[in-house]
């Protein structure tokens, strides 16, 4: 154990529960929209990694922050397409339904993804130096990673309360016979916050690709992260993923400190499993 | 149902996922035949091994494949292995995409056993990948070489059919430990920090004890999952002990990673010594973060084993000079060979002495004559254990240890630092 350690390792955790938070962001978004749990989510945010992945070594040699932009786009063409094909005629059918639909989906992208990229660890090159107080070092590519899920959080919350489409989206959320009774197409609204829910996922995963080595099985690990994040936030409640995300990250941060580091995904779980049984709605309750 | 039910069948599912390997369905290929085709008198000699074409072990198990089809290629242009009854034994080598699964591993080696009917088996690439196949051979009583495996666990099991190339994984750090100390007797405080899997786990259980008795206090003792991608945690336990040496790593991608994080987070030891990574010429891929990074090999281009230092063995030097087999290798490759290289092409003339002295596949005969081995190659000595508990593991080769260093052009080369007599440049504390 060794304090000295703290700073920098909060530092990093905190950094890094940002991007946590912004995938868990997606993930909530989507159940409290349409009480969906996507276990497409995973795979998703590898496809974003390797959207990032393909722009940048691609002839065209796209800088690794502008492959991220695309990754947005991509996402929310991407999750419109998944959820006319895959939830539309399910959507009221009964939430294992759909959570099966998506694992559908979820089996499929892992399956085309190892056959086209296999699974040889792939890694983005970027490096935007770093600055250094003390024993602490803080990476320019974590920090823009913090930054650019900032700004894509606020995005969101400025798209779900500032905007006509996400008032729409919200009143959807609430009651979908009633937006539908005020001449809201529920069905449109539905695939739209389906489209923002995957597409924040792949910004995650293009974020993380500028951090670490990824193959397309890289998702999973990120997914089951976000479970526990959205749990721990409350489900369908985009502020508390983002929360969550943070408090996570910290954790992991901080905890490794003072256990062994093998031993913070137990920790995750057993934090995960007191929240259900003492605290299910979460640290912010049920929706927004 | 309740949606957090749902959710927590759902993180259940994935977890159990998670644990159980992967699910990825791992494109195994049709067989590659390695032979061509062969004298009316000839007989095929039916060699089965599984790389990883994709996976985390992809690079240096396709290193570890073209020693193999090097050496397939030029017994095959020699006529092929002339045994002492006149049979001549073509190689033809039969092999699949693993996917640097053990799971698909052991699937693989039952189907080249049963279906393929395979005369002798190669190893996979990577310890805990070749524990697998191990455990399969020794099921069937198939004979098999180990290209690409050092741990000493797998080879203390008692198995009576799979013999070792390689220098065990014991060996690994410790001399990186003696070099370190000859260069700095002032160092006193060394991290350790390795991949939990039972290759590296078995080198650093030989070398912590060995750094302590040396007098050296670890002061970071940590081990990190096979996978891992963030080092964040560990280095900032590394600045906090401030030691002065950082041993550990494990493979490729993770040794890499760790490299690039230690020089990203301007950790500030004086010696860094690494398992497996730092001899890949893809090591050089991070630049400045490679620099000064020290790494055990199992062979080096420089190092020169020959009829001479044989000689002064009182043992028989057997095949190519090192030489030849890296001017053979470049033309048929285009690159350089590592380590992996030269053991995939170790492994098949081993197989190959071992055959001519049996003078037949028969795996009793192949097994006697394999444990009588004790022969120098341009790979090194190799001389496999016949204790009972120890059986096929390698008793004699000695390691290589490499330091990338930038040159007076600014460029990154590996240079051979340890043994001295093979030394291509002096080893350096890191600036």
């Amino acid at each position: 154990m060794s304090l000295e350690a703290l700073i920098p390792s909060a530092i990093d955790g905190l950094m890094l529960g940002f991007v946590y938070g912004l995938a868990a962001m997606g993930l909530t978004l989507i159940f409290g929209v349409m009480r969906v749990i996507n276990l497409s989510h995973g795979p998703v945010i590898a496809l974003g990694m390797f959207v990032v992945y393909t722009l940048f070594t691609g002839p065209l040699g796209v800088n690794p922050y502008l492959g991220i932009v695309a990754a947005l786009v991509i996402g929310l063409a991407f999750g419109v397409v998944e959820y006319f094909v895959a939830l539309d005629r399910v959507i009221n059918a009964p939430e294992l339904t759909t959570l099966l639909a998506t694992f559908s989906v979820n089996l499929m992208i892992i399956g085309i993804a190892t056959s086209v990229f296999t699974t040889t660890p792939r890694a983005v090159d970027v490096s935007l130096g770093s600055v250094g107080i003390g024993n602490v070092t803080v990476l320019g590519t974590h920090a823009v990673a913090v930054l650019v899920a900032i700004v894509v959080a606020a995005g969101l919350y400025g798209l779900l309360f500032r905007t006509r489409v996400g008032k729409s989206i919200r009143a959807v959320a609430n009651n979908r016979a009633a937006a539908e009774l005020m001449g809201i197409d529920s069905r449109r609204m539905l695939a739209l916050a389906f489209g923002i829910g995957t597409s924040l996922a792949m910004v995650s995963g293009a974020l993380l690709s500028t951090l670490f080595p990824f193959n397309p099985l890289s998702g999973t690990g990120y997914e089951v992260k976000s479970f526990v994040i959205v749990v721990l936030g409350g489900l369908g409640n985009p502020t508390g993923a983002l929360l969550g995300g943070i408090v996570i990250g910290l954790l992991e941060g901080v905890t490794t400190v003072f256990i062994p580091v093998s031993w913070v995904p137990v920790l995750e779980y057993v934090i995960f499993i007191l929240i259900l049984l003492v605290r299910p709605a979460g640290l912010l309750g049920a929706r927004a | 149902m309740r949606p957090t039910r749902i959710v927590a069948i759902a993180i259940v599912g994935l977890v159990a996922a998670a644990c159980g390997g992967t699910t990825t369905p791992q494109a195994s290929g049709a067989p590659t035949s390695g032979g061509s085709a062969a004298p009316a008198v000839s007989k095929a000699l039916n060699i089965g091994f599984t790389n990883s074409q994709t996976g985390a072990q992809q690079v240096a198990s396709t290193k570890q494949t073209e020693g193999i089809k090097l050496w397939v290629d030029q017994v095959t242009k020699a006529g092929g292995i002339k045994l002492k009854d006149g049979t001549v034994l073509m190689p033809k080598v039969t092999f699949y995409d693993d996917g640097s699964a053990t799971d698909r591993v052991q699937q693989l080696y039952t189907k080249l056993i049963n279906d393929d009917k395979v005369d002798v088996l190669l190893s996979p690439y990577s310890s805990s990948l070749v524990k697998a196949a191990a455990v399969v051979s020794e099921q069937n009583g198939k004979v098999m070489i180990t290209a690409g495996g050092a741990d000493d666990a797998t080879m203390e099991q008692g198995f009576t059919n799979i013999y070792q190339v390689y220098s065990p994984g014991s060996k690994y750090l410790t001399g990186a430990i003696d070099l370190m100390l000859k260069l700095d007797p002032s160092i006193k405080k060394v991290a350790i920090v390795n991949e939990k899997d039972s290759f590296s786990v078995s080198v650093v259980t030989a070398a912590k004890p060995y750094a302590e008795s040396k007098g050296l206090q670890v002061v970071v003792n940590q081990g990190y999952d096979t996978g891992t991608t963030d080092f964040a945690p560990f280095i900032n336990q590394i600045v906090a002990a401030a030691p002065d040496a950082i041993i550990g790593g494990g493979h490729l991608v993770d040794g890499t990673a760790f490299a690039k994080a230690l020089k990203e987070k301007n950790v500030s030891a004086r010696f860094v010594a690494l398992l497996v990574a730092p001899p890949e010429p893809t090591f050089a891929d991070i630049g400045d973060a490679a620099n000064f990074t020290v790494g055990p090999s199992q062979w080096e281009i420089p190092v020169k084993y020959n009829e001479a230092a044989a000689k002064a063995l009182n043992i028989p030097f057997y095949g190519i000079t090192s030489d030849s087999f890296t001017s053979a290798y470049r033309a048929m490759f285009n690159s350089a060979p590592s380590y992996h290289s030269a053991g995939g092409f170790a492994a098949g003339l081993i197989l190959q002495r071992a055959l001519e002295d049996a003078g037949s596949t028969d795996p009793a005969k192949l097994r006697a004559s394999l444990d009588k081995t004790d022969v120098m190659t341009f790979f090194g000595r190799t001389k496999f254990s016949t204790d009972a508990k120890t059986h096929g593991k390698q008793v004699a080769h000695d390691m290589v240890y490499i330091q990338w260093q930038k040159g007076s052009d600014g460029k990154l080369a590996a240079q051979v630092v340890w043994p001295t007599e093979a030394k291509t440049a002096e080893a350096q504390l890191r600036k």
